[in-house]
C-alpha cells in the first residue's frame, strides 16, 4: 500500500533536517503505529506525505500503490486514496460542515471520473455515518470545526474519513485532547473502517490509544528515523520503560 | 483649492443642470442650490475624501465608460417577484417597467410631484439629506437634491405586496445620471427596495428613507459590473422607535464607487444594519463611508463591510459610530475587513467611535489579510482542488456580510453572483 524509502526532509525556510532516512512499508489491510518522543519527526512525516507546504524532500520516495505521492498536489493525493486525520483539525468559519463534506466527496469522485453524489443520496449517507459517531444534526450544520470541543473535532475527522473512504489513513495524534470515553468512540469509528483493502498509520505518544486500535506493527521514531520496529509488545515496552532505553540502544 | 477655483469648478459641474420646478419641490431644489454654493464641491483635501479622489465625480463631464456585456449571467434579482422600474442612463423608461400600482403602495415619479403645493415628500426630500450634512459635509448629495429630476417618491402604509426593484441600465458611454428617491415608511409598514445596475457612465444618487415607528425597511442592491463606471451613492435614513432598517450592497467591478450611508437612530429600540460585500480586480476603487448616529435608547447598529481585492484594487472604509448624550444602552458594532489576494492591493480603513453616553456597548474591528494557508491545506487534503478551496474560503470570508440579508432567495442570488465573479477571476 504505502512504501516509504530513505525519506530525507528539511524545512523549506531554514536549514533544519527533520526526517533523516525514513523507511517504512505498510501492506494492504495492515495497521502500523509510530511512537516516539516529541520532536522526533512523526507529525512532519504525516504532513510531508499529505503534501503540506513548507518542507523540502532532499532524498527518497513515498509511493501509494506504486504511484509516487511526492510529485502530487495535496488534492491529488487525497483522490488517490490518502487521508490525514489532523492533530489539530482546522476551524473554517463561514463554511458549513455539510457543504465542506459534500464538496470534498464530490471533488474526489470527480477526480476519479466517478459520478457526483446527488444532494439526497449524500444526505442519507452522511446522516447514517454521523449517527454512529454520535455527531448530531447541529454539528453538521455548523461551520467546519468552529466551536467544536476537542472530542467533536476528532469525531468530525473520523466522519470525513468515513465519507471519503480512503485506502491509506494516517491518524496524527488522534488521541490528543480526548478523554477516555471520547477516545473509545473515536477508536470504534476507526475500527469500523478497518478492512482488507484499507491500511492505517497511527501516530501517537501513548500506548493507551493502541489498546483500542490494535496495531499489527509498532515503530519507534527518533531523530527523524525509525530506530526500532516490532509487534504490539513494543508499545507496552515504551509504556513501561519510556524511550530512554530504546534511544540508548539505538545509539 | 482657492475660493474662486472652487466656484469655477461648481459652475462647470452644474452648467448643464437646472434647478427647475415650482411648488414645494422647486423650493427644496433652490434651497439646495444655495447650500451647495456655500459649501462648494469636495476636493481631495477634505478630511473624508483623503482616500478617494473626488475629481472624476466633480468634473464637468463624466469620463466615458465602455458598455459591459454580462454574457450569460442573469440580471440581478431576475428571479425575485418584484415591481420592476427601469431607468436607462438615468431616465425612467415606463415602456420597460411594470405598472407601479401593482406594488400596493404609493409610488410617484418626481416629475408628477412638481408644481403641487402640499405633498408628504416635502418632509423628506432634501430634508434628511440636509440633516446629514452635519457634522460632515456631503456636497455631492446636495448637488443631487438641487438638480435631480429622476427618481421616485414611495410611501408605504402597510406591508407591501412585493419588493420594488429599480433597474438601472447603462446604454450611452457618456451618460451622467442623477437619481433621487424618497421613501416614507409609515408606522408598522414593511417594504423591500432592490437596486441593480450601473445606471450610467457616472451616477450620483441619493435615497432618503424615513422609517417611522415599528416599520421595517430592507434595501439590497447589486451595483453594475461595468469596469469603467463611476458612482457616488448616498443613503440617508432616519429610524423611529422599534423600527428596522437594513441595507446591503454588493459591488463587483467599477473603477470608482463611493457608497455613503448616513443613519440616524432617533427613536428608542431602533435597529439599523448596513453591510457590504465588494470584490474588485485591477482599477477597482471602492469606498464605504458610514456615519451611524445613536440618539434613542437601547438601539442596535451593525456595520459589516468585507472587501476582496486583487491586482492593485483599492478598498476604503470610513465608518463612524456617534453615540449622543443620553443614548444609553446603545449596542453598536462595526467590522471592516479585507482579503488581499496578492501583494499589490490595498485596504485603507478609518474606524471611528465618538461616545457621549456612559452605559453603552460599542465594538469595532478592522483587519486585512491573505487567505489562511492552513485552511487552504485542510481543504486540499480532503480532495478539494486549490482553486475551488480558495473560492470557498473567499465566500466564507464574505459570509457575515451576506448574512445581513434577511430574505434567503435574495441572499442566494447575491451568493451566486459572487461565485460567478470568483470563477471568472480564478488565478
Amino acid at each position: 500500500m504505502l512504501n516509504i524509502k530513505n525519506l530525507h526532509v528539511k524545512l523549506e525556510e531554514e536549514d533544519k533536517v527533520i526526517l533523516n532516512g525514513v523507511d517504512l512499508a505498510i501492506g494492504a489491510g495492515e495497521v502500523h503505529a509510530i511512537m516516539g518522543p516529541n520532536g522526533s519527526g512523526k507529525s512532519t512525516l504525516s504532513y510531508v506525505l499529505s503534501g503540506r507546504e513548507g518542507y523540502t524532500v532532499t532524498e527518497g520516495s513515498a509511493t501509494l500503490e506504486g504511484t509516487e505521492l511526492l510529485d502530487m498536489e495535496p488534492e491529488e493525493r487525497a483522490a488517490a486514496g490518502l487521508f490525514l486525520a489532523f492533530q489539530y483539525p482546522v476551524e473554517i468559519p463561514g463554511v458549513g460542515n455539510m457543504t465542506f463534506l459534500r464538496t470534498a466527496v464530490n471533488a474526489q469522485r470527480k477526480a476519479r471520473g466517478e459520478e457526483e453524489l446527488s444532494a439526497g443520496d449524500f444526505l442519507k449517507i452522511v446522516r447514517a455515518k454521523a449517527k454512529t459517531l454520535q455527531i448530531d444534526a447541529d454539528m453538521l450544520k455548523r461551520p467546519v470545526n468552529v466551536g467544536f470541543s476537542g472530542g467533536e473535532k476528532k469525531r468530525n475527522e473520523i466522519l470525513q474519513m468515513a465519507m471519503l473512504e480512503p485506502r491509506m489513513c494516517i491518524l496524527d495524534e488522534t488521541d490528543s485532547g480526548l478523554d477516555v470515553d471520547a477516545m473509545k468512540l473515536v477508536a470504534e469509528g476507526v475500527n469500523a473502517l478497518r478492512s482488507e483493502g484499507r491500511s492505517f498509520l497511527v501516530i501517537t505518544h501513548y500506548q493507551r490509544l493502541l489498546d483500542h486500535i490494535q496495531p499489527d506493527f509498532v515503530h519507534i521514531m527518533a531523530a527523524g528515523r525509525i530506530i526500532k520496529s516490532g509487534g504490539p509488545e513494543l508499545a507496552l515496552e515504551v509504556e513501561n520503560n519510556g524511550y530512554a532505553d530504546l534511544l540508548a540502544e539505538a545509539e | 483649492m482657492r475660493a474662486e477655483a472652487k466656484t469655477e469648478a461648481l459652475t462647470a459641474r452644474t452648467a448643464a443642470l437646472t434647478a427647475s420646478g415650482s411648488g414645494w419641490l422647486g423650493a427644496a431644489r433652490r434651497d439646495a442650490v444655495a447650500r451647495l454654493a456655500a459649501m462648494g464641491l469636495p476636493t481631495k483635501r477634505d478630511e473624508y475624501w483623503r482616500y478617494t479622489d473626488p475629481a472624476s465625480l466633480t468634473a464637468a463631464t463624466p469620463e466615458p465608460a465602455a458598455l459591459f456585456d454580462a454574457g450569460d449571467e442573469a440580471p440581478a434579482f431576475d428571479g425575485i417577484d418584484a415591481v420592476k422600474l427601469v431607468f436607462v442612463d438615468g431616465m425612467f423608461d415606463p415602456a420597460q417597467s411594470d405598472d407601479p400600482a401593482t406594488a400596493g403602495i404609493e409610488i410617484t415619479h418626481l416629475s408628477q410631484a412638481e408644481g403641487v403645493d402640499i405633498h408628504w415628500a416635502r418632509e423628506v426630500y432634501g430634508v434628511l439629506e440636509a440633516r446629514g450634512q452635519i457634522p460632515v459635509q456631503r456636497p455631492l448629495a446636495t448637488l443631487n437634491t438641487a438638480y435631480a429630476t429622476q427618481g421616485f417618491l414611495i410611501r408605504a402604509t402597510a406591508k407591501a405586496a412585493k419588493p420594488v426593484s429599480f433597474i438601472y441600465h447603462h446604454k450611452s458611454t457618456t451618460s451622467d445620471a442623477l437619481l433621487h428617491h424618497c421613501i416614507k415608511m409609515e408606522p408598522g409598514s414593511e417594504l423591500t427596495i432592490l437596486e441593480s445596475g450601473p445606471a450610467a457612465a457616472r451616477m450620483t444618487s441619493v435615497m432618503e428613507v424615513e422609517v417611522a415607528d415599528g416599520a421595517r425597511f430592507h434595501h439590497i442592491r447589486a451595483q453594475g459590473r461595468d469596469h469603467a463606471r463611476r458612482a457616488a451613492t448616498h443613503v440617508f435614513s432616519r429610524i423611529g422607535a422599534g423600527a428596522l432598517f437594513k441595507s446591503f450592497t454588493l459591488t463587483a467591478n467599477g473603477c470608482l464607487t463611493r457608497n455613503e450611508q448616513i443613519v440616524e437612530l432617533v427613536g428608542n429600540d431602533g435597529v439599523a444594519h448596513v453591510a457590504g460585500a465588494a470584490v474588485g480586480d485591477g482599477t477597482f476603487h471602492h469606498d464605504d463611508t458610514v456615519f451611524m448616529t445613536h440618539e434613542g435608547l437601547r438601539c442596535e447598529s451593525r456595520q459589516v463591510f468585507k472587501k476582496v481585492l486583487m491586482n492593485g484594487a483599492v478598498g476604503v472604509f470610513q465608518g463612524k459610530i456617534l453615540v449622543k448624550p443620553g443614548a444609553q444602552k446603545t449596542d453598536g458594532y462595526q467590522i471592516s475587513q479585507s482579503l488581499l489576494l496578492d501583494g499589490d492591493s490595498q485596504f485603507l480603513a478609518k474606524p471611528e467611535l465618538e461616545i457621549y453616553a456612559d452605559d453603552v456597548k460599542c465594538s469595532h474591528g478592522s483587519t486585512s489579510g491573505a487567505i489562511d494557508d492552513t485552511a487552504l491545506f485542510y481543504l486540499q487534503s480532503r480532495g478539494v482542488p486549490k482553486r475551488v478551496a480558495q473560492s470557498l474560503l473567499v465566500l466564507a470570508f464574505l459570509a457575515e456580510a451576506i448574512g445581513e440579508i434577511e430574505d434567503e432567495a435574495i441572499a442566494e442570488d447575491i451568493r451566486l453572483r459572487l461565485e460567478g465573479w470568483l470563477q471568472r477571476h480564478e488565478h
